[in-house]
């Protein structure tokens, strides 16, 4: 935010255009925060009359990470392949690279530095857990790879298609109200009922594309028994569903630009793609990585499509983080459902201060 | 007739890239429309013909039926009705709170410099644990809040008045979006046992509570994009002319950000009128929400997609409304206007 001004004297506006906000949302995160803590480091235990917490310390985080869960939450892990150890050791050598140029530059602190080193491990233990599931003979992704790939591969289409849509929308085309408001209509359902629809035209025997199954020979073929399908249809429901998010923000960006100024550019002979590539994007990459950071972290909790299309199927194939805690919850294993929770917590918000520290300060210094 | 892809002035496109635009617009209205159009076909289907395989054009291939509607809009009546408007009141109201309040903050924390210090944080969310652990261990609430007080005055009078390490406005904006990152079945349980305590299951100002809390962080962080793309000209020098910040956002930043308030109003209506963990935890009968009597189609003879489908329509079709009479405020011209006028 290059725009902080310098009212520090506004009395009165200040604390009150904040104090609200910041108190209401305080007073509703802070007990169920302690509490979801207090339940991930504990099992409930049954018995007449009653229900107990009781208190098992890291045993539902252990579990995750090392035990009997494992499989479920990180993947099933063996040696990785020759691709894999090729990209291990990639991922090594850049990172090592990266870092001794910091050290050397010496623009960064001994702080800085350290959590340049500690983000690298990371990094690298990262790409380890992903070749060992990916590359390997036998080895599955887990809850928290797919989680990954549903985020990312989702939001790079969504993102793509609102500011492609967007753009073309703000364009003076015959029709373009009726456009608006149509592209709104997917984000309108409530996403239990995304998940139902995509279900019924999904069906290869009842659905709408039965033909085109049938014409294409693929009528005993069900796509949901292939994991990569059925994570490739995953993500185009999610895609289908949040389109709409990102092109609506996007549209409002770019009609509240002051088209003064590309409207000049124009006239004086730019080109309609030289016009969007040194003014408009420019001018809208700040609320580009807003709605970015906000479908990241909205992104990771993914459950609906994944449950109702497939039930996490086939075998965990979709299972995404979020389900993995539901179907806990389902069970009643509250402590781990809250400690898988917990997990995602970190993992995001690692992934959101990495984003922000990195993508978006430069996007708007550069804007 | 004139051609409808013509230039319209020397800034405009050309008509052949007008019409392949256009054409692509066609083309992802197909992709969103098909879907729609399907569940609209089997909301007059039987379930003898959903079941029996794809009919696409009432009349044509199939005899449609008004079964299902009369379903939902008769014999379910009230049913429907009562959940119907409790989505709509809860909707509207935490969305105009969440956009109201969430605006205000989105603005300060654009043009006015914020430095709380971390200790007096850490003192607050200190004396606020200790008030809810006086509570917890069967305690008197009054007594903890008591302690609570009297523990953060004296931690801001000591430690507070030495310490420097501050944070600034972002550090604020991270902190409420980083809200919205734990799941809601984590914080669900919690919730159920906070609404318990003081009463409010079951009841729409549970929930009106719950979706301002969850939506304004939305709120905050797409408004304060559109407000630190403002030019500040115009605030500045009705700051100079002597005006309170009250009245510069009331007459000159309210107006010139009416895209903005109106795409992000769409959004989070949205939001809290489709949200369903929230509300399936919160509420049992008085005050369900449409979401999950659209789960509750999926019932053990398999889901009910008929009355599914009837029940997404009625849900979609006053937002649908909303969207198509809001639609003419995300334009451009409005911000230029305010600017020479």
């Amino acid at each position: 935010m290059a725009a902080v001004g310098a009212w520090r004297s506004e009395g009165a506006a200040r604390w009150l255009f904040i104090w609200p906000t910041v108190l209401f949302v305080l007073f509703l995160s802070l007990f169920p925060l302690i509490a979801s803590v207090v339940i991930s480091f504990s099992r409930l235990s049954f018995h007449q009359g009653g229900v107990d917490l009781v208190f098992v310390g890291f045993n539902n985080y252990e579990q995750e990470l090392f035990g009997l869960e494992r499989s479920h939450f990180l993947g099933v892990l063996n040696p990785p392949g020759p691709i894999g150890w090729l990209v291990l050791g990639l991922t090594i050598a850049l990172t090592a690279i990266a870092w001794t140029r910091a050290v050397r530059r010496g623009r960064v602190g001994a702080f800085g530095l350290a959590l340049r080193l500690i983000g690298g491990i990371l990094l690298i233990a990262w790409v380890w857990i992903l070749v060992q599931a990916l590359t390997s003979e036998g080895g599955r992704p887990g809850a928290l790879i797919v989680t990954f790939i549903f985020v990312f591969v989702g939001i790079a289409l969504q993102y793509t298609l609102g500011l492609g849509l967007a753009l073309l929308a703000s364009q003076r085309v015959p029709g373009r109200r009726f456009f608006r408001v149509t592209f709104l209509i997917p984000l309108t359902i409530t996403p239990v009922g995304v998940g139902y629809m995509f279900l019924m035209l999904t069906d290869t025997s009842k659905g709408p594309l039965e033909p085109i199954w049938v014409a294409l020979g693929l009528r005993d073929f069900t796509w949901v028994t292939d994991p990569w399908l059925a994570r490739a249809a995953v993500i185009i429901g999610d895609t289908w569903a949040w389109t709409p998010f990102v092109f609506i923000v996007l549209l409002a960006a770019i009609e509240g630009l002051d088209h003064e100024i590309h409207e000049a550019a124009l006239t004086d002979g730019a080109s309609h793609w030289q016009s969007f590539r040194h003014i408009i994007f420019p001018a809208i990459l700040p609320v580009s990585t807003t709605i970015v950071l906000i479908r990241l972290i909205e992104g990771f909790k993914i459950v609906d499509m994944p449950n109702i299309l497939l039930g996490g199927g086939p075998g965990t194939a979709t299972q995404s983080l979020t389900l993995q805690a539901w179907i806990d919850w389902n069970t009643l294993n509250l402590g781990r459902s809250a400690a898988v929770a917990y997990l995602l917590l970190i993992l995001v918000t690692v992934v959101a201060t990495v984003y922000i520290s990195f993508v978006r300060r430069r996007a708007t210094e550069y804007a | 007739m004139r051609n409808p892809f013509r230039r319209r002035d020397a800034t405009d496109l050309s008509p052949p890239a007008k019409f392949g635009a256009f054409m692509l617009l066609v083309a992802w209205s197909m992709v969103v429309l098909f879907p729609i159009y399907w569940l609209f076909v089997t909301s007059f289907k039987t379930p003898y013909q959903v079941d029996k395989g794809p009919f696409y054009v009432p009349f044509v291939d199939f005899t449609p039926t008004l079964d299902a509607w009369e379903y939902i809009l008769v014999e379910l009546g009230n049913d429907t009705l009562r959940p119907y408007l409790n989505t709509v009141i809860v909707g509207l109201a935490s969305t105009t709170i969440a956009l109201a309040m969430g605006s205000l903050t989105a603005y300060a924390l654009v043009r006015f410099v914020y430095r709380p210090k971390v200790a007096l944080i850490g003192a607050f969310i200190l004396s606020v644990v200790v008030a809810l652990a006086v509570a917890a261990f069967g305690g008197p609430l009054a007594v903890g809040v008591a302690g609570g007080v009297a523990l953060f005055v004296i931690a801001a009078q000591t430690v507070g008045r030495r310490a420097r390490w501050t944070l600034a406005n972002s550090d604020i904006a991270f902190w409420l979006i980083s809200q919205r990152i734990l799941p809601p079945i984590a914080v669900a349980i919690p919730m159920y046992v906070l609404f318990q305590q003081v009463g409010l299951l079951d009841s729409i100002v549970a929930l009106i509570i719950v979706y301002v809390a969850t939506n304004l962080p939305i709120v905050v962080w797409l408004m304060r994009e559109y407000f630190a793309s403002l030019p500040r000209e115009l605030e500045e020098s009705a700051a100079v002319d002597g005006a309170s910040a009250f009245r510069i956002v009331r007459s000159i930043v309210l107006p010139i950000s009416v895209p903005g308030l109106v795409a992000t109003f769409l959004i989070v209506l949205i939001f809290a009128w489709n949200e369903f963990l929230i509300a399936l935890v919160l509420t049992s009968a008085d005050a369900q929400t449409m979401p999950l009597q659209v789960a509750a189609q999926n019932a053990t003879r398999g889901p009910q997609w008929w009355a599914m489908s009837v029940l997404i329509l009625i849900m979609i079709a006053p937002v649908i409304v909303m969207a198509l009479a809001l639609e003419r405020y995300i334009t451009k011209g409005l911000l230029v206007g305010a600017l020479k006028g």
